[in-house]
Formats: structure tokens, C-alpha cells, sequence
């Protein structure tokens, strides 16, 4: 019989990642159904009292493994310190985030856990006891439900920014117990980190997004996006496009070879709507497109369509949303 | 350096999906077929390493006899080999009997280093290079931006949220590619490449060559399967804000709608 739900999250630079507690979040949702326990695993450097945040969103017990070789997400040493604390367990899902590292992570313990993984869902159900999964094949062209065998342990990534994530209730307290670590040897290491000390919206994971597509004409025109960016906190995307002609990094790139994105606001400016552009940003709540041309494809998708030479709109868009904002 | 490329066949990207009248899969007739694109963005990354160290680039792919054409394609854009596992027991494997099978191809050939996409474009599964280095005890760099070996060892970049790694690992390893046409920029097949190519080795293989099955690599191991298919809500129609506004009306206009309507600035 299982006896527990596990979800692993994410720590990085001395904080868990917030889709860390959206994953708990699920879980706690799916171990209720089963009236079982949730456990938490936590993998860092200097994890430390923070393991306790996890209690916040649902987890009953957290297991730490906190070594300074850890810092760095290496899938040499994550994959078996994770999967000897899973292995402990008989656990009726495993939960994990489907972030950069946490797909990549999910692949490679699902083949050393001998087991089916579902990356990058949007939903969990449990169905008379079976975990059932759905999650969007062809960049989300369509949707799928997956299923496991009997008897196979369903291990399921979730994307960020879907699932609901609790209120943190800091009353709520979580055992937490130091595993000892047990490192292999790796031949392969993190030789250097970069992090964007620009406060730059991470795309995968804005509210809001302000992408360009061939009608922006130049790089340096995305200048107007940028201070739109700016007013609504958004991150700025682009198209293919854009990307393919060098104005933009391939990391801004939206669609099916690029990121698939979910924000509750998308504004999509000079942007025709190809449908692989379509594809990576489809399920976004709210879209708007600006485009000069009443034709484009883009209009089907977007909620609110403006027909306007971007070059004009933007700039009188911008100076509309800093009015709203000085207001509020 | 011995080079290996995990490809996969998919549609096109330009493709409309539309589910079959089982509920499970998705109609194939009338699609287009190509090269995964970060597959292709391997076997980019593959023919430098070539360039640079000298030695062969094998092609190793599973699947119909469509996908021969794609082989042929990797091999004119100067791939020296194919190997295509084409057997029909692999049809209802999951990701993780697909990577026993490639694995065991990978460990007949000796590579150095095994590149592949990071992802495919079709069922956006994303485990394969990670599984197939776990069955082999290998290390794996996954999302590669950029890639480079001194012929003992591979040093990527990845791109993590905010931020790049930078990333080691000795030889033999697996990297799976990240990036995008942009990044990678892979080449064209010439017109002589297309004429070699035809005559470039490409073999046929079973799972039984390599000492598997179905119990292993198809529908009895498979532990995780795709059950029904639904097409994405559509979306309530929209409007265009016009109402003969000029250029400020409507930008305040829009302003309003997306604050007091959609609330979501």
C-alpha cells in the first residue's frame, strides 16, 4: 500500500524557487484525496530553517539532503540523492517542478526509479484512487491525459504558473530530518553561474508579457517595449522572427521551438500570429494583439485587438498605463 | 571522436494537429515529417565537433520507413551514418522502453559523446537524452547554448531561469541541445551532399539485433501511457477597440478594459 506523496522541490541561491510551493501545494491536494502523508524533499547548499517554508504549503515532513556539493543543480549527484530518499518510501506519486532543471531532473530519476514520468502538466486527479495526469503535447496544440500501469509509481512534473498554489499558513509546522549524503563520484560539474542581476522577468514565469514580433523592424526599436515592460512589471518576449533576424536572445523566443508561456496578460505587438507563435502562448488568460494589419491571424486568439501603427500606440499605451499607475 | 546523434522524426511545425477517432493519438495522414528541430540543431553541433576533432557522425533513429528520409537528410548535410531501428514492438513503448532501446544501440557503437535535442516538437516529452545517459551510467549536460571539447572532455552553457551555467563533463557523456534556429544555425544539405548521401551506410535494425524485445522496450514495459486526447478550450471571441478612437482614445481604452474588465493590470 503507498504511504505517502512526495514532492520535491526546488532550492537555489539560499531560497526555494516558488513553483516549489505550487508543486506542494498539488500535492497536498493529492495526498488528502489518499488520505496519506506528504513528504518533502529538499536538495541545496544551506538549506538550513528554510526547509520549515515547506510545512507552509502542505508538507507534513521534509527531508533535507544540504551538502556545499549541492549547490549547483548536477544530475550526476541530484538523481541518486533523491531517488535513495524516495526508495525509502512506497509513495503513491511523486510530484516535482517542471522547471529548466526540474524536467531535466524528472527525466533522468524517472529511468533510475525504472518508472513513467508525465512532464510539464497542468492538472493532477486522483480517480478512485489512480493518479491521473494532463498535460499539452505539440506545444499545446492539444492536450493529453496520461495514465500509469498498475503498480507503477506515476512521477509528475508541473509546470509553474498553473497549479494553485496555498496561502503560506506559518502555523503550520513540518517535521524536518537532515539525511546524511551520500555523493558518487560525477564526472561532470558546474563550472560557473551567471544570474541576471537586472531584475528581469523570467518569461516562464510572468504575469504579464510584452513580445515583438517582425513589425518591431530593428532591435533597437524594442526600446518602446521595454519602458512598457517596465510600467506593468512585465517580461518581454519575441517571436521567431524577431529572434531569427538578431534583434532579440533565443531565451525571449515564444513558441513551439522556444518557450510555451501562460501569463495572465500577453500582448503581442507586430506580431502576425504564425501558428507556432500561436502554439507557445495560446493558453496565456488574457491576449491583446497590435498589429497594423486587420488580417493577421493574431486577431483570432486576442481577447482585445487594437488595428494601429505600433510605433504610434505603444508609446501612447505606455503613457496610459503610467497614468493608471500613479493613480492606484 | 566517435559521434553519436539520438533524431527523431516529427511533424512539422507548421502542422494542425487533429485527434484520430480512437480518442488516443492524433491523425497522421497528410502530415509533413522533418527532423525534430533541436535534433537538428545536434546534428549541427555534431558535424563542428567533426570539423574540429576529426572522425564520424552516426545518425541513430527508431520508427517507420518514413523516417528514412530524414536520416538521408542528417547524412547531406554531412553525417557519415545511419542506424534505423525500425520495429513495430516499439510502437506502444513509453519514453522509458524508447531509451532502453537507444541505449542499447548507443552502447554497440562506442561514441565518445551523444547529442540530442533537448526535446521534441511533437509529444514535448523531454526525457529522452537524461534517461538514456541514467541506463548508462553517464553523465548528461542538458539545454546546451553553446558547446565545446577538447576531444577528452565537453563544456556547455544552459540557460536556467535568470541566468546561464556553465557546465563540465569528461568524455563520454550526453548532451541534449537547447537554443533555437537563431543559436545553432544549422546548415543546409548541398546539392553534392544530397548525391553522397545516397550512397552514405544506412542500416536496418530490430530490437531483437540488440538483445531486446517487447518486454523491455514495448507495450508490456511501458509504465506510463497517454489515454485520451482533447483539444485546448477555444477562446471566447474578442474585440477590436475602435469605436473611431484615435490613437489616445484607444490606448486609454484599452487601459480601462485590461484594468476594470480582465483585471489584470
Amino acid at each position: 500500500m503507498a504511504d505517502c506523496v512526495v514532492s520535491v522541490a526546488e532550492f537555489r541561491a539560499g531560497n526555494f524557487r516558488r513553483v516549489s510551493f505550487e508543486v506542494a501545494s498539488e500535492a497536498r491536494k493529492v495526498a488528502d484525496a489518499l488520505n496519506v502523508p506528504l513528504y518533502g524533499i529538499a536538495v541545496g547548499a544551506g538549506v538550513g530553517d528554510k526547509a520549515k517554508e515547506l510545512g507552509w504549503y502542505g508538507v507534513d515532513k521534509v527531508f533535507v539532503a544540504d551538502d556545499p556539493a549541492l549547490e549547483h543543480y548536477v544530475p550526476e549527484l541530484y538523481v541518486p540523492v533523491i531517488a535513495s530518499i524516495i526508495e525509502r518510501w512506497n509513495p503513491a506519486a511523486v510530484l516535482l517542478p517542471a522547471s529548466v532543471d526540474g524536467k531535466d531532473l524528472s527525466a533522468r530519476l524517472a529511468a533510475r526509479l525504472q518508472t513513467g514520468l508525465a512532464q510539464d502538466c497542468i492538472q493532477v486527479v486522483c480517480d478512485g484512487g489512480a493518479v491521473k495526469a494532463k498535460r499539452p503535447i505539440f506545444a499545446g496544440k492539444c492536450l493529453a491525459w496520461c495514465e500509469w500501469a498498475q503498480g507503477a509509481l506515476p512521477m509528475i512534473s508541473c509546470r509553474p504558473n498553473v497549479m494553485d498554489c496555498k496561502d503560506a499558513d506559518a502555523t503550520r509546522q513540518a517535521d524536518v530530518e537532515k539525511v546524511a549524503v551520500d555523493l558518487p563520484e560525477a564526472r561532470s560539474k558546474v563550472l560557473g553561474v551567471e544570474l541576471d542581476t537586472t531584475g528581469k522577468v523570467e518569461l516562464t514565469e510572468a504575469e504579464i508579457i510584452v513580445s515583438g514580433g517582425r513589425g518591431m523592424k530593428a532591435a533597437e526599436n524594442f526600446v518602446i517595449l521595454e519602458q512598457l515592460a517596465k510600467e506593468l512589471g512585465a517580461a518581454v518576449g519575441a517571436s521567431r522572427a524577431a529572434v531569427d533576424a538578431g534583434w532579440r536572445p533565443h531565451s525571449d523566443q515564444v513558441g513551439q521551438t522556444g518557450k510555451v508561456v501562460n501569463p495572465n496578460l500577453y500582448i503581442a505587438v507586430g506580431i502576425s500570429g504564425a501558428i507556432q507563435h500561436l502554439a507557445g502562448m495560446g493558453s496565456s488568460k488574457y491576449i491583446v494583439a497590435v498589429n497594423k494589419d486587420p488580417e493577421a491571424p493574431i486577431f483570432t486568439k486576442a481577447d482585445y485587438g487594437i488595428v494601429e501603427d505600433l510605433f504610434k500606440f505603444i508609446p501612447a499605451f505606455t503613457e496610459e498605463v503610467r497614468k493608471l499607475k500613479s493613480t492606484c | 571522436m566517435n559521434i553519436v546523434v539520438l533524431l527523431k522524426q516529427t511533424p512539422d511545425t507548421e502542422s494542425v494537429i487533429r485527434i484520430a477517432p480512437d480518442g488516443q493519438s492524433i491523425v497522421t495522414q497528410d502530415l509533413k515529417w522533418i527532423i525534430n528541430p533541436y535534433d537538428e540543431f545536434a546534428v549541427e553541433a555534431a558535424l563542428r565537433l567533426k570539423e574540429k576533432h576529426g572522425g564520424t557522425v552516426t545518425i541513430v533513429s527508431w520508427g517507420p520507413q518514413r523516417v528514412v528520409e530524414s536520416i538521408r537528410t542528417a547524412l547531406a548535410m554531412g553525417a557519415d551514418k545511419g542506424v534505423l531501428l525500425d520495429d513495430d514492438t516499439l510502437d506502444g513503448g513509453d519514453s522509458l522502453g524508447v531509451a532502453r532501446a537507444l541505449a542499447a544501440v548507443v552502447q554497440a557503437l562506442q561514441p565518445d559523446i551523444v547529442l540530442c535535442g533537448s526535446r521534441a516538437v511533437d509529444y514535448d516529452l523531454a526525457q529522452r537524452g537524461p534517461m538514456v545517459a541514467e541506463l548508462l551510467g553517464w553523465p548528461h549536460l542538458g539545454l546546451a547554448v553553446s558547446l565545446d571539447s577538447d576531444g577528452s572532455s565537453v563544456t556547455i552553457e544552459r540557460p536556467i531561469e535568470g541566468g546561464k551555467v556553465t557546465m563540465h563533463a569528461s568524455l563520454p557523456a550526453l548532451v541534449t541541445m537547447g537554443g533555437s534556429h537563431a543559436v545553432w544555425n544549422p546548415r543546409y544539405a548541398s546539392l553534392p551532399g544530397i548525391m553522397k548521401a545516397k550512397k552514405k551506410p544506412l542500416e536496418m535494425k530490430k530490437l531483437g539485433d540488440y538483445g531486446l524485445s517487447a518486454e523491455e522496450c514495448g507495450a508490456p514495459a511501458a509504465k506510463i501511457r497517454m489515454v485520451s486526447l482533447e483539444m485546448p478550450p477555444e477562446r471566447k471571441p474578442g474585440r477590436i477597440i475602435d469605436d473611431g478612437l484615435d490613437t489616445e482614445g484607444k490606448a486609454a481604452a484599452l487601459v480601462k478594459a485590461l484594468h476594470e474588465e480582465a483585471k489584470v493590470i
